[in-house]
């Protein structure tokens, strides 16, 4: 073919621009000049005008004024204006455009021109850029080629129909029995469009599936004569023959043989077959075997052929070439699931592919690492990931960091293994961690009694050497405010203690206070660890007078309220300081909004409760000893503000339930008088309890309390634990003094739920300051009146 | 296939064939990310990326990329062949193709491209038949474009 001069001499003339100014200039000019031309009659250039604009529009420069143009060429009787104009109509004209609808036509009378290359173009450019309503217009023309034509238009109208039926699902009827029929010629090319079709036509449709279900034998017999064939020069490839047609043909097997025994089972001689003949050597080899495995994994096959499968796959992870490398880890990622152990027996290979230099391989490395930890092998797997970590690119280290937190979460084999491994996570990789990553953890550490002093070792040598990762800070403030005192101690047994003194723990809390990297949550965490110290200090308790009194008039308001409360906890409430501050009981994980898509780890941790003879729980409360199994964490009478750090401490926050629960609290109690008891009498000070039940698991107690000394009471306030599985919502207090004599009473409501009907007791802890010194005692009550217990 | 594009190590468009309907802004959104990121890989790495919620497929030879953007359930290792297999194509058409002749007759290209690739599936798999019809379509054009023979 004569190459088009004036489009060369422009081309030319474009690439000889010096600058981008340059560039445009000429391009203006010729578009210029393409216009006029465009305007003018029919002359014997219009093809290299329009191949000119095209070659212009290629550069990214507007062409759209050469729409009408190709509108026209394509009309046109000589082949070289077709030519160019369906090309154009191809690159300018998609079906968005309102002018590709006046292409149709002439397509439609392309479509039976007698000339096989102009059906040709009109059925390539149908099958690019046709829209719903051309395909709707023309679907009968291609059916009709379909069945009476050439094979070389047959196969361009299979998958001109595939196009088709991608954009008009319901046009699929039409050709299912054209399709059909195509499977039988011996033309490779209308073979492998009809293949296409079929496989278009049944994803599409159930109902073609089950149909084209009987066509498993002839793709069966196609596929042999491929795979077993002498050497066909016409469609080899590297020895293999025709790999696209065997490529398409597995795919459909697959399709057909998913979830059906009969077809599955027609299917699995010609399968191993081809696994274990095709030449693995090329790429063009490994397609097939790829394409075969697929098929494999997918289908109902028997298990010998499975085994070959993943074989194929784990001789791939050993290849040198890193693409069969990536293809194999994807379909191991695939199978990992149902075929766990023949995965596992591939584990070594997959863990070195992390040192791969290729992000996209380590990606594939890393999700099947993660998928393939085990109780058997953490340790080994978690030293692996932790490197992982440290030098894995910047997208990646976020979910490297969840997954080694998940897989910690289900397999650790000791409680300090666990604790370390999040510490390691939080300073190699902290910036990148979930945010529910803190209050876990201070979850997990409070639940370890017997690590908190070396936890909080730990976290304090961490603070000294960096404070810039927050989670990281964040959960080490809170452990030196719990758990400074044994840090003052200065000895433990499973690290190296530090001899630190109350000023040097001061000084590191004050350092991350006024550190420009700490957030605003990290501050509040860091103040209030500074303010439990002081119950756990003995010396410096000014010092942090002062700096609780100095963040009173802190920016930041939530720092500011804080400083100003605890300001008020050391002026006004002091006596209540020492059980405000107390050590936190061990906290419930049950809080599920917080935990998002981690189902796995709450089914766990709920599989784990209850039942099970529960480690006691390590509470420097004795309130809570063992009431049957562990039980809910005390509540803090509501009056006071509350000081714990933000957390999932949930009392009432259970699934689902809690609402109810507060709406029924709410109901106003009916006036019948209810039974009381009194449940504890001593000193003057007399409580008494009712209850009523609300619903079938709910129920509200109210506690009054009076005094009949000859003394005010102050600062009364009841605190209650109850049996694991019953929930509990204590309401404010009326009040906290009780005037002497009897004077007044103090009433507070609590409202249980008890959906599992255990036992109900309830553990009542009585404290108050009377005549100056402070009184705490506890009575448990076993049984409630008006319950029939 | 949704598309395939040629570019230079430049990042300079040789060839683009779009299989989905897009609109000019955003194939020209699409082109520009995707340019850029396969630029950006170093030479050894791997011949298959994730993008957007496509796979790409993608291989150089001599100064050319040639990209592929292919569905989930489309076979990646048997998309590199269709590649090789366009390249050989152009090469015996051009005789020893380079990058100047696509540039210089990039309406063949895609001539030889649309006879491989229909609606972006494999129309035909033997390289000859390929050959065969475009030399013959090529005739075609051929006489009826000659000055000489004014009519039709």
């Amino acid at each position: 073919m004569s190459p088009s001069v004036p489009l060369q001499e422009m081309i030319r003339a474009i690439r000889s621009a010096r600058t981008q100014c340059e560039e445009r200039g000429v391009i203006q000019r010729e578009c210029a000049a393409i216009r006029a031309q465009f305007r003018q009659a029919d002359n014997g250039g219009r093809s290299h005008n329009l191949a000119k604009l095209l070659y212009v529009h290629m550069l990214g420069y507007p062409a759209h004024f050469g729409q009408m143009e190709c509108v026209r060429m394509i009309a046109s009787p000589r082949y070289s204006e077709k030519r160019v104009g369906y090309l154009g109509a191809m690159m300018l004209l998609d079906e968005k455009q309102d002018a590709s609808l006046l292409i149709t036509n002439s397509i439609k009378n392309d479509l039976s021109n007698s000339n096989q290359y102009i059906q040709s173009l009109a059925l390539c450019t149908l099958a690019c850029m046709g829209s719903a309503e051309m395909c709707r217009d023309l679907a009968p023309e291609i059916d009709r080629l379909l069945r009476a034509s050439n094979s070389y238009i047959k196969k361009k109208a299979a998958l001109c129909a595939v196009h088709i039926v991608r954009k008009v699902h319901d046009l699929g009827e039409l050709f299912t029995k054209a399709a059909r029929s195509l499977l039988t010629e011996k033309n490779h090319g209308v073979v492998h469009g009809a293949v296409v079709l079929i496989t278009e036509l049944c994803e599409r449709n159930s109902e073609t599936l089950e149909r084209f279900r009987k066509t498993v034998p002839d793709l069966v017999q196609i596929m042999k004569g491929l795979v077993i064939s002498g050497y066909s020069p016409d469609h080899d490839v590297a020895g293999i023959s025709d790999p696209f047609l065997q490529v398409r043909i597995l795919r459909l097997l697959r399709i057909l043989g998913r979830n059906n025994e009969a077809a599955s089972d027609a299917m699995n001689d010609l399968l191993a077959q081809v696994a274990t003949n095709t030449d693995s050597t090329k790429t063009v080899g490994n397609a097939v075997l790829y394409e075969t495995v697929l098929t494999v994994l997918d289908i109902k096959s028997e298990s010998g052929l499975r085994v070959l499968a993943v074989n194929i796959l784990g001789r791939f992870l050993l290849n040198n070439d890193r693409n069969i490398r990536y293809i194999a880890m994807t379909s191991l990622q695939k199978i990992v699931g149902t075929d766990h152990n023949a995965v596992q027996r591939h584990r070594g290979t997959i863990v070195d592919c992390l040192k791969d230099q290729d992000a996209s391989v380590k990606r594939r490395a890393l999700d099947l690492s993660l998928a393939l930890v085990s109780a058997s092998n953490i340790r080994s797997m978690m030293k692996e990931l932790l490197s992982f970590l440290s030098s894995c690119p910047p997208e990646l280290r976020s979910q490297t960091a969840s997954g080694i937190f998940n897989a910690a979460e289900r397999y650790a084999p000791s409680q300090r293994w666990h604790i370390d491994t999040i510490l390691h996570v939080l300073t190699t990789a902290g910036g990148d961690v979930r945010d529910e990553t803190v209050p876990n953890l201070i979850q997990l550490i409070t639940n370890t009694s017997e690590l908190h002093c070396y936890t909080v070792h730990k976290l304090y040598r961490a603070l000294l050497s960096d404070i810039s990762q927050q989670p990281l800070v964040q959960v080490a403030c809170w452990c030196i405010g719990e758990y400074g005192d044994l840090l003052l101690r200065g000895e433990c047994q499973e690290t190296e203690p530090v001899q630190v003194t109350e000023d040097d723990v001061l000084d590191v809390l004050e350092t991350v206070l006024q550190s420009h990297m700490s957030s605003p949550s990290t501050r509040g965490f860091a103040l209030t660890a500074t303010m439990k110290l002081s119950t756990r200090i003995t010396e410096n308790v000014d010092r942090i007078r002062s700096i609780v009194s100095i963040y009173g008039s802190c920016i930041d308001v939530e720092l500011q309220q804080r400083a100003v409360e605890y300001n008020a906890l050391f002026k006004k409430y002091d006596h209540m300081r020492a059980a405000v501050l107390e050590r936190m009981p061990v906290i419930e994980k049950n809080s599920q909004g917080h935990i998002n898509g981690e189902t796995i780890k709450e089914s766990q941790t709920v599989k784990v409760k209850p039942g099970e003879p529960q480690q006691p729980p390590n509470q420097v409360c004795d309130l809570l000893d063992l009431l049957g199994g562990s039980e809910q964490p005390l509540q803090p009478s509501p009056a006071l503000g509350s000081t714990a750090p933000p957390m999932p401490v949930s009392t009432a926050n259970t699934v689902g339930g809690d609402l109810l629960d507060l709406l029924g609290g709410l109901e106003p109690t009916p006036i019948t008088p209810v039974a009381t008891v009194t449940v504890y009498e001593k000193d003057g000070v007399t409580v008494t309890l009712s209850c009523e039940k609300q619903s079938d698991s709910g129920l509200t107690v109210t506690l009054t309390a009076s005094n009949s000394t000859e003394s005010d009471i102050r600062g009364f306030t009841l605190q209650a634990a109850v049996p694991k599985s019953v929930q509990l919502h204590m309401k404010a207090p009326s009040g906290d003094s009780l005037p002497a004599r009897g004077a007044a009473k103090v009433t507070q409501m609590v409202v249980l739920n008890n959906p599992n009907k255990v036992n109900l007791k309830m553990r009542l802890r009585i404290s108050y300051t009377s005549q100056g010194s402070a009184v705490q005692d506890t009575v448990q009550i076993d049984s409630f009146p008006g319950l029939g217990q | 296939m949704q598309f395939m594009l040629l570019f230079s190590r430049q990042g300079k468009l040789r060839l683009q064939k779009w299989y989905v309907p897009l609109s000019d802004k955003e194939k020209k959104k699409i082109t520009r990310e995707l340019v850029q990121t396969v630029l950006a890989r170093k030479p050894k790495m791997c011949s298959f990326l994730e993008w957007r919620d496509l796979k790409i497929v993608y291989k150089r030879y001599a100064s050319l990329y040639f990209c592929c953007a292919i569905e989930d359930q489309d076979n990646e290792l048997i998309t590199l062949e269709i590649i090789h297999r366009y390249v050989e194509l152009l090469d015996k058409y051009f005789g020893s193709v380079c990058e100047l002749d696509i540039i210089f007759n990039f309406e063949k290209a895609y001539f030889i491209l649309d006879e491989f690739l229909l609606g972006g599936e494999a129309q035909e798999t033997s390289k000859k038949n390929v050959l065969k019809a475009i030399e013959q379509a090529d005739l075609l054009q051929e006489v009826r474009y000659t000055p000489n023979h004014s009519h039709v």
